[in-house]
């Protein structure tokens, strides 16, 4: 398919912005001034929108198909958050509209704090973090000012991760000044108390983990390893991406967690978008909640305010006051629940079970547990006896009209493939799923040159990542970009 | 493409896969036949400048796959006298001759004793079977 | 629930095969101590009306650009957004798409990345340009970090003429870095070049702002040479707004170029979900955070896109990543694609001359003075209102119009000026009806 700059001819354009006639001339001092006019493409906005719509028909959405992607929770976007989110008193609100011009905003920033802090049994919480990796930075940060506050930061140089963890913890640990420990998993699936009990002591500022487990397996030890932790002065951090799991039926805060990162666009619908926007809030027990970005906010009977006032908060870690309009797509999502977010992670937990137990005896299963939300299989059988990997299986799961599961991850099991289902999947799509991995297990064995050229069926075969990390193409290079795309006019691309 | 397995007997290992041809007061370094193989087809070699001084255990480099970055680590001390510039234009050479042409650095061995605590090659294989 | 199908018979069907009698058995493994007892002390559900209605009222108390005419700028933008953006985001393919790990399901989004890198690029003149980051604050640490790593230094210096929460925002990032931040002060409006090379030695980085938080044009290639001639970054904060009329800094020395996104595409939205964007000279292309995806061809050889240099990401450097952004800002900077399609080369030039002549228009007919005199502007410029700049904006409020930004929220000395910001959504019309206003309060 053509790039943009492909489809662009010189002199036709889309909008014309407003100009106006009798204004004064101002010209940018030449040593200031554009010398060459960025070379933006050129299309009538007919044919700029038949490129984007072509384009979307090369992409697979939550709206077209099963997406079961391990640990990204891919649930139903609900489309009334989108009429929401473009209501003007929203869309077109300035962030630096004086605070009795944005008591609407406020007011709902405030009521998604509350609904947080209960959902995570914690008391505090900071909206500002876009994502969760920046959570969990934000949330590292919090634990060095609180040690710094009590004398402690300097030896407390340690995090302790379990090998399970998604990369972002520990990359998250290096960019805040940390060193990472990590500590194994047993053979249950748990954090080995007795690895964790010899890493943990007063050089220890904390730990973060998930749980559920990126395994998909709620912790059983998780209250000898809050004591651990809290034994030795440390703090503990829980990264939310698998809250979807036990909504309103464990609660981080109640695990012992004292620090708690949201993922919204897991567990509280934001749309994915292709790669973001997504929104990290925070929530804190209350010893902490001195030293949340700033600013916080502060309620006066039924006006709500700013408060820049924070002379402990770490300071900013975002612009303003984080992601809104995520914010009112999360906020209507659980209003549109209420209490009953707790039956949207009992049907989550349901549908995972029940795809795992109709793939456990085609598939290797690691740990021999009832799932949460996800599970991890192995096709580590496949590749021994067959010479078929996960990601043949996974190209193949295409070529039958789904989106693959997370692949190769968590690293401690070899040739994994990390299925979550959500709770918003019928039954009928979780047995067509399961038939087709079956189906691709007996292809494996019968015929494997078909997994292994997979897929056919989508706009392209298997890319060449080897090329493209050696010889990097990273924007159209125009008259000297090197490859062309050979397309009659007139005709719609293809998708 | 990929070069068989095999590690050389007249060579010297270090535990994080490095390999050391040691000659004259100076050590020709690369990366393992194992290691190349956990790394996958090379894609970049991030080199150090000729004249810099390497420290033993400690990163002199990097070395990159499309599933990977790896530091390379330094088996012993010096002053670096030659990169290999034919790895830094083609890494794969890397993954079909890893002790051969896909040499990746020559120094001047900088602390003599640091050679005794390399290890031969059946000392490497026993890390191998832990690996 | 309408957004739940489970039915009875599902139920029973999927726990006989999973094998228990209940789903309250499926948590078994969780402590009867963590086991949480009541129910969720939440407000009852809401059907999709009720929850219109809800969040219409809360809408109702925002008095947004629609209600009242605005000239608040001071990094957030009201340009005009086509509804051609608002139409592409809209669809489901991209909307509920997950950050393209597998090609060959993601290759609209992958393709779409690729065409919004390169028009970053050609608007900063830069080689190399990410997928996006958080925001315009956030990609300013992610630059410190590059520099950081780049020269092995650990000084930073960034103008006092910068905005106040990219500041803030890279000294809360500095402290886990390493990194010390020193600030140059401005100089009636503007940097000083010496004064800022005299402050570079040894830094890794300098970070200005073109055009600066005062809307003024400050002199970019010369601050951008005192960089270089220090062996630190020349790192540009710009406007994507004003490169079709303002230089790009790849074509004047500098090294990165970084800004907010917000306003080429999207809706102010009470301050996100917006887009950051950083692009760098090639030299820089394996310290860069965030993702890059890149063209390749398959095992056809026809054209494909690629997330690539993934290498450098935190799922697979993990402690030695560039950065740990996983989610970005893709929807976002998808929509600021389409809007600078939607201009053109021509259209990006129109709207930075319709803007600066109507803020000179502005200039002329609020007959104000001038906070700095004689400095270039762009969209913005700082007046003095003769009193508290904060009661001037409660008192042109009540006159429906909201005059700009108080400078003393961020910088001593100021408690009289007004920032005012005058995009082409403005007509001369409502620059008359501000003059109107300011005149009448005024002190």
């Amino acid at each position: 398919m053509k790039l943009i700059f492909e489809r662009s001819q010189p002199g036709r354009r889309g909008g014309e912005p407003p100009r106006y006639d009798n204004l004064p001339r101002v010209d940018v001092p030449d040593e200031l001034s554009r010398a060459e006019p960025p070379r933006l493409p050129e299309l009538s906005e007919p044919e700029i929108l038949r490129h984007f719509t072509a384009l979307s028909n090369r992409n697979f959405g939550i709206d077209t198909g099963f997406y079961p992607l391990g640990s990204c929770t891919m649930k139903y976007n609900p489309r009334i958050n989108e009429r929401l989110v473009g209501l003007p008193g929203f869309a077109h609100l300035h962030p630096h509209q004086e605070e009795d011009g944005a008591q609407g905003a406020l007011e709902l920033m405030w009521r998604l704090q509350e609904i947080l802090a209960e959902v995570t049994g914690l008391h505090a919480v900071s909206l500002q973090p876009a994502a969760g990796s920046q959570g969990e930075i934000t949330g590292l940060m919090l634990m060095h000012a609180y040690f710094a506050d009590r004398g402690e930061d300097e030896q407390r140089r340690k995090i302790v991760i379990p090998d399970t963890a998604h990369g972002t913890n520990p990359a998250s640990v290096t960019m805040a000044g940390y060193e990472v420990t990590p500590v194994k998993t047993d053979p249950r699936g748990n954090i080995d108390v007795d690895d964790l009990r010899r890493k943990v002591d007063g050089h220890t500022a904390g730990l973060m983990l998930t749980n559920p487990s990126t395994l998909g397996l709620f912790d059983e030890n998780i209250e000898e390893i809050e004591r651990i932790f809290h034994g030795s002065g440390a703090l503990m951090y829980y990264d939310g991406a698998n809250l979807n799991a036990v909504c309103g039926i464990s609660r981080p805060g109640d695990m012992g967690f004292d620090i708690v990162h949201i993922n919204l666009h897991k567990t509280f619908s934001q749309p994915h978008g292709g790669g973001g926007p997504g929104g990290g809030p925070i929530a804190v027990r209350d010893m902490l909640e001195q030293f949340l970005p700033v600013p916080g906010m502060v309620r006066d009977g039924d006006a709500f305010r700013l408060d820049h006032d924070r002379p402990k908060s770490i300071g900013k870690v975002r612009g303003f006051t984080g992601p809104f309009g995520v914010f009112v797509r999360s906020y209507a999502y659980i209003r549109s629940y209420g209490p009953r977010l707790r039956e949207m992670s009992e049907v989550a937990v349901l549908n995972a079970n029940y795809l795992l137990a109709r793939l456990k005896d085609t598939y290797d299963l690691p740990f021999d547990r009832l799932c949460m939300h996800e599970f991890v299989l192995s096709a580590r059988w496949l590749k021994r006896e067959h010479g078929v990997t996960a990601s043949d299986v996974a190209k193949r799961l295409m070529d039958y009209g789904f989106h693959p599961p997370t692949v190769y991850f968590p690293l401690i099991v070899p040739e994994a493939l990390m299925i979550e289902p959500t709770e918003t999947e019928p039954k009928e799509n979780l047995d067509a799923f399961a038939d087709a991995m079956i189906a691709i297990a007996r292809e494996a064995a019968e015929e494997p040159e078909i997994v292994k050229a997979a897929p056919t069926s989508r706009p392209i075969r298997r890319a060449d990542e080897v090329k493209a990390a050696k010889q990097p193409v990273v924007r159209y290079l125009f008259d000297e970009h090197p490859s062309r795309v050979q397309e009659p006019a007139g005709v719609t691309p293809e998708s | 493409m990929a070069a068989q397995e095999s590690y050389p007997d007249d060579l010297k290992y270090h535990t994080e896969h490095d390999w050391a041809r040691i000659q004259d007061g100076e050590a020709t370094l690369g990366i393992t036949w194992w290691a190349q193989d956990a790394l996958g087809e090379l894609v970049h070699y991030e080199a150090p400048d000729e004249g810099s001084t390497i420290s033993k255990d400690e990163s002199y480099g990097e070395v990159e796959s499309v599933k990977a970055v790896s530091d390379l680590i330094a088996p012993l001390s010096g002053e670096v006298l030659e990169v290999n510039q034919a790895v830094v234009d083609a890494p794969e050479t890397v993954n079909e001759d890893p002790y051969g042409a896909g040499w990746l650095v020559r120094i001047r061995i900088g602390e003599p004793p640091e050679v005794d605590s390399l290890l031969d090659v059946a000392a490497y294989k026993k890390v191998l079977e832990d690996a | 629930m309408s957004f739940l199908s489970l039915t009875d018979a599902d139920r029973e069907a999927m726990l006989a095969e999973i094998g228990v009698d209940s789903v309250d058995e499926l948590f078994r493994d969780i402590p009867a101590g963590m086991r949480f007892d009541r129910a969720l002390d939440l407000e009852p559900p809401l059907t999709e009306l009720e929850l219109q209605r809800h969040l219409e009222a809360l809408a109702a108390r925002n008095v947004d650009t629609t209600k009242e005419l605005s000239f608040l700028g001071a990094g957030i933008y009201d340009h005009y957004v086509p509804a051609i953006a608002d139409a592409v985001l809209q669809r489901g393919e991209f909307l509920t798409a997950y950050t393209p790990y597998q090609p060959e399901m993601s290759q609209g989004i992958l393709q779409a990345i690729f065409e919004y890198q390169t028009v970053i690029c050609e608007l900063t003149g830069m080689d190399v340009s990410n997928a996006s980051g958080y925001d315009g604050t956030t990609v300013a640490a992610d630059a410190c970090l590059i520099a950081k790593h780049a020269t092995g230094r650990s000084k930073i210096v960034v103008t006092e003429a910068t905005n106040p929460q990219v500041r803030q925002v890279v000294k809360t990032y500095a402290r886990g870095f390493g990194l010390d931040v020193v600030e140059v002060p401005h100089r009636a409006g503007a940097t000083d070049a010496d004064e800022l090379a005299s402050a570079s030695q040894d830094a890794a980085a300098v970070i200005f702002q073109q055009p600066n938080f005062f809307g003024v044009l400050e002199p970019a290639p010369d601050l951008a040479a005192a960089a270089n001639d220090a062996g630190a970054l020349a790192i540009a904060h710009v406007d994507p707004m004003s490169l079709g009329v303002l230089e790009a800094p790849g074509a004047y020395g500098c090294a990165i170029a970084i800004g907010e996104g917000q306003g080429t595409g999207n809706y102010p939205a009470y301050g996100g979900p917006h887009y950051g964007f950083l692009a760098a000279r090639n030299e820089f292309i394996r310290r860069m955070p965030g993702r890059i995806i890149g063209e390749t061809t398959d095992l056809d050889g026809d054209r494909a896109y690629v997330l690539t240099l993934q290498t450098r990401e935190q799922h697979i450097r993990r402690e030695k990543a560039t950065s740990n952004i996983t989610t970005n800002q893709t929807l976002l900077a998808l929509q600021g694609l389409v809007t600078l399609s939607w201009l053109g080369p021509q259209g990006i030039r129109d709207v930075g001359e319709t803007c600066m002549s109507l803020a000179a228009y502005a200039q002329e007919r609020l007959g104000l003075e001038l906070v700095f005199a004689d400095r270039p502007t762009f969209k913005e410029f700082a007046v003095r209102v003769g009193r508290s700049a904060r009661d001037v904006i409660r008192d042109s409020r009540e006159r429906g119009v909201h005059p700009g930004y108080a400078l003393r929220r961020d910088y001593e000395g100021l408690d009289d000026a007004l920032l005012v910001c005058v995009t082409e959504k403005r007509t001369p019309a409502d620059v008359e009806r501000l003059a109107e206003v300011l005149h009448e309060v005024a002190g």
